[in-house]
Formats: structure tokens, C-alpha cells, sequence
């Protein structure tokens, strides 16, 4: 798999704004970003509504999958292009669940909506009508999904990657500062794991930095890429950005995202936790 | 759009006193401008990004220090340092 396989950039979208067959779908932290205005032909994909269990805490199951890509109008043989505000976090995240589904051709547009606003490109309100499909997926793939039970078992034994800010790795701050700090949960991190931000994945524009730049990354700060990993945030959305980065663009093999992340961990009872930074 | 409001957003409804708060806005020749405010900590790391608003306004939720606030729109870059501290939000104006 190469680069262009996984990433496209904002010239590749432009040219491809009227292609049938190339779904570009917008997921966005903030989901009303989307109704202010999107790129031209988008749908939007809302993470808290379309893809997460009403009810119970996990994510949609393999028919709730379906049904949201058959509403969508992304058929099976599409290629979807997902872009997002914040870097590309919940456009990652979607790109995961996209996987995990095992859909076919699914890629990011590099630098997400904040590339794109910077370059001055055109945004538009109106919204696309796109014909329902009848959409099938795969059964999920647990193999780039981590549970609790998986991170306990790697503490001191494979890559645990905490890819939070330093002081939300340190017990410092317990959410990131653009957000009110309003969680009870312990403060903290995995033992062993090793605290490598998911910014430092991406330029100031948002775009992914080159491979060799991110294998040097890794290996700098300790990580040994012969072993498996696992990545994790507080939501398990920036962590599905560097599962992105190490499983798909540096073609590493058994990364998983643990999506539990620290509003999971940090909530269990008698696990070790660790204060501090790296 | 009318001119920017002086100033962060509104905290009305904030619990200024056990927050610490950076906020401010984004202008060029006194008229909001839309981008992307990036919060750094004291040894230059990314912290935190906001898109401002369409006042051009921005708001972080830090604890107290030193920050650099980074400013980027279309074709340029504005650094700014900051100190923060719990319980006053500090305001930063930042012209492009």
C-alpha cells in the first residue's frame, strides 16, 4: 500500500468534486461546522450521533453501519474521502470505523478542513441529495481495536502509545485545554506507555508529516516498531489519528486503537496508573 | 459581518474562578478574520487548536504558565506569549 492509497491532497479533491463515484464526507468535531459550510458535493458524517450506540457505551454494530452508509448514499465500489476539522481527529476516527467495516477504497484528505480553509478554497452551504444505497459490510475487525483488557496485558510488554498532550499525560489537565476540564476520572496514564502527542504527527497546516520524518519520530522517542501497539487518547478519536499514521502509512502491522482510552482506564478500579512525564 | 467585538467571548456562564482562561481575537484591520488560534506550552509543544469564531474570537482552558498563542490564516503565521493564571481570563488581541 502506498501513500496515495490512504491520503489524497486538497488538488485531488478539487479535481474530483463532481465525481459520482468519489464520496466526500465530512466528520467534524464540532458537528455544525458542517451546516455553516462544507466542501462542495460533501455529506456529513456526525460522530456523535451517526456512529456512536444510543445507548449503550460503543460504537454502531455492523447493521448500524449499513443502514448509516446506505442513508449516506455510499455504495460498496465508492471511494470515500474523509476530511475534518481539528487536524483530521474525528475524520481519523470515521476512517477506523470505515476499516473496521472493512470498506474498500476509504482515504483522508491530508490536512482535512483546516488545509483546506487556508489555501482559500471554495466552501459551500448547499447540501448534496445522493440516492440511498443498499450498502454491505464486513463483520468488524477486532484486530485493529483494543479492549481494557488488552492494555493491562501490554503494560511492560508491547508499544503502549499515549498520544495525548504531555500535561494530560503528566495528570496535569485531565481533558484537552480547548475543552472545560469537567471530568472525574483519575488523572494520569498507562505504566509504560510512552507519551508521543498526536500533533507531532502533523505540520501546522494539519498535513501529515513525510514517512521518513514519522518512522524517525517513533523510533526517537523509544518506540521499537518491530512490536505490536497500541494507541490511545481520552475517546479514542487523536489515538485512531496515529493508528492512521502507523498502520496505514507506515504499513505497520497489529496496531490497534483502544477507543475506550482514558475516560475508560482512568475510571477503572484498582488498575495501576502513573503520574508524571515521560 | 460587522466589526469584531473587542475582546474574547462572552463568559457568562464560565466558572472564570476555578478555570484558567485565554481568550481574545483575531483581526486584521480591525475586522474578524477566520482561521485557527494554536495554544503551545512553555517548551513549544502543541497543546490545543481552536478555529476562531465568526466574531473572530478564540477561547482555551489551560492552567496557569506560560503558553504561546499561534495565530494562522491564509498566508501568515502571528506568535504571541501569554501568562495565565487561575481565576482572570486573560484576553489577547492579536492583529494580522
Amino acid at each position: 500500500m502506498s501513500r496515495s492509497d490512504v491520503l489524497v491532497d486538497a488538488d485531488w479533491v478539487q479535481a474530483r468534486l463532481d465525481d459520482p463515484k468519489v464520496v466526500i464526507v465530512e466528520v467534524d468535531e464540532d458537528t455544525s461546522a458542517y451546516d455553516k459550510n462544507h466542501i462542495r458535493n460533501a455529506v456529513r458524517i456526525d460522530w456523535k450521533q451517526d456512529l456512536q450506540d444510543p445507548v449503550r457505551r460503543d460504537f454502531i454494530d455492523q447493521a448500524g453501519f449499513e443502514a448509516l452508509l446506505s442513508a449516506k448514499g455510499i455504495a460498496n465500489d465508492d471511494t470515500v474521502v474523509l476530511y475534518g476539522g481539528n487536524n483530521n481527529w474525528f475524520a481519523s476516527y470515521a476512517y477506523w470505523y470505515f476499516k473496521l467495516y472493512g470498506h474498500g477504497d476509504v482515504r483522508l484528505l491530508d490536512g482535512g478542513r483546516k488545509k483546506w480553509e487556508l489555501d482559500s478554497r471554495d466552501l459551500v452551504a448547499e447540501v448534496p441529495a445522493r440516492p440511498a444505497t443498499e450498502y454491505k459490510a464486513q463483520a468488524a475487525d477486532s484486530s485493529i481495536r483494543a479492549f481494557r483488557d488488552d492494555v493491562i496485558a501490554a503494560i511492560g510488554n508491547l508499544n503502549l502509545v499515549d498520544v495525548r498532550s504531555p500535561d494530560e499525560f503528566s495528570g496535569k489537565l485531565l481533558a484537552p485545554a480547548h475543552l472545560p476540564q469537567e471530568q472525574s476520572q483519575r488523572p494520569g496514564h498507562v505504566p509504560s506507555a510512552r507519551n508521543i502527542p498526536w500533533a507531532k504527527n502533523a505540520n501546522d497546516d494539519g498535513t501529515f508529516k513525510s514517512d521518513d520524518e514519522l518512522k524517525a519520530l517513533y523510533e526517537a522517542e523509544g518506540i521499537d516498531l518491530a512490536k505490536d501497539t497500541i494507541a490511545y487518547c481520552r475517546i479514542g478519536e487523536r489515538s485512531a489519528l496515529t493508528w492512521f499514521v502507523l498502520h496505514e502509512l507506515l504499513g505497520q502491522q497489529n496496531v490497534k486503537n483502544y477507543d475506550g482510552s482514558w475516560t475508560e482506564y482512568g475510571s477503572l478500579v484498582g488498575v495501576p496508573i502513573e503520574l508524571g512525564s515521560n | 459581518m460587522c466589526g469584531a467585538k473587542a475582546g474574547g467571548p462572552d463568559l457568562a456562564g464560565v466558572d472564570v474562578a476555578n478555570e484558567t482562561i485565554i481568550q481574545g481575537s483575531v483581526t486584521r484591520d480591525g475586522e474578524p478574520v477566520n482561521g485557527y488560534v494554536r495554544l503551545l506550552d512553555e517548551g513549544g509543544e502543541f497543546t490545543a487548536e481552536v478555529p476562531t469564531s465568526a466574531t473572530g474570537q478564540f477561547r482555551f482552558f489551560a492552567r496557569p504558565g506560560k503558553w504561546t498563542l499561534r495565530a494562522l490564516v491564509p498566508g501568515q503565521t502571528v506568535d504571541r506569549q501569554v501568562v495565565a493564571s487561575q481565576g482572570t481570563a486573560v484576553e489577547v488581541a492579536i492583529a494580522v
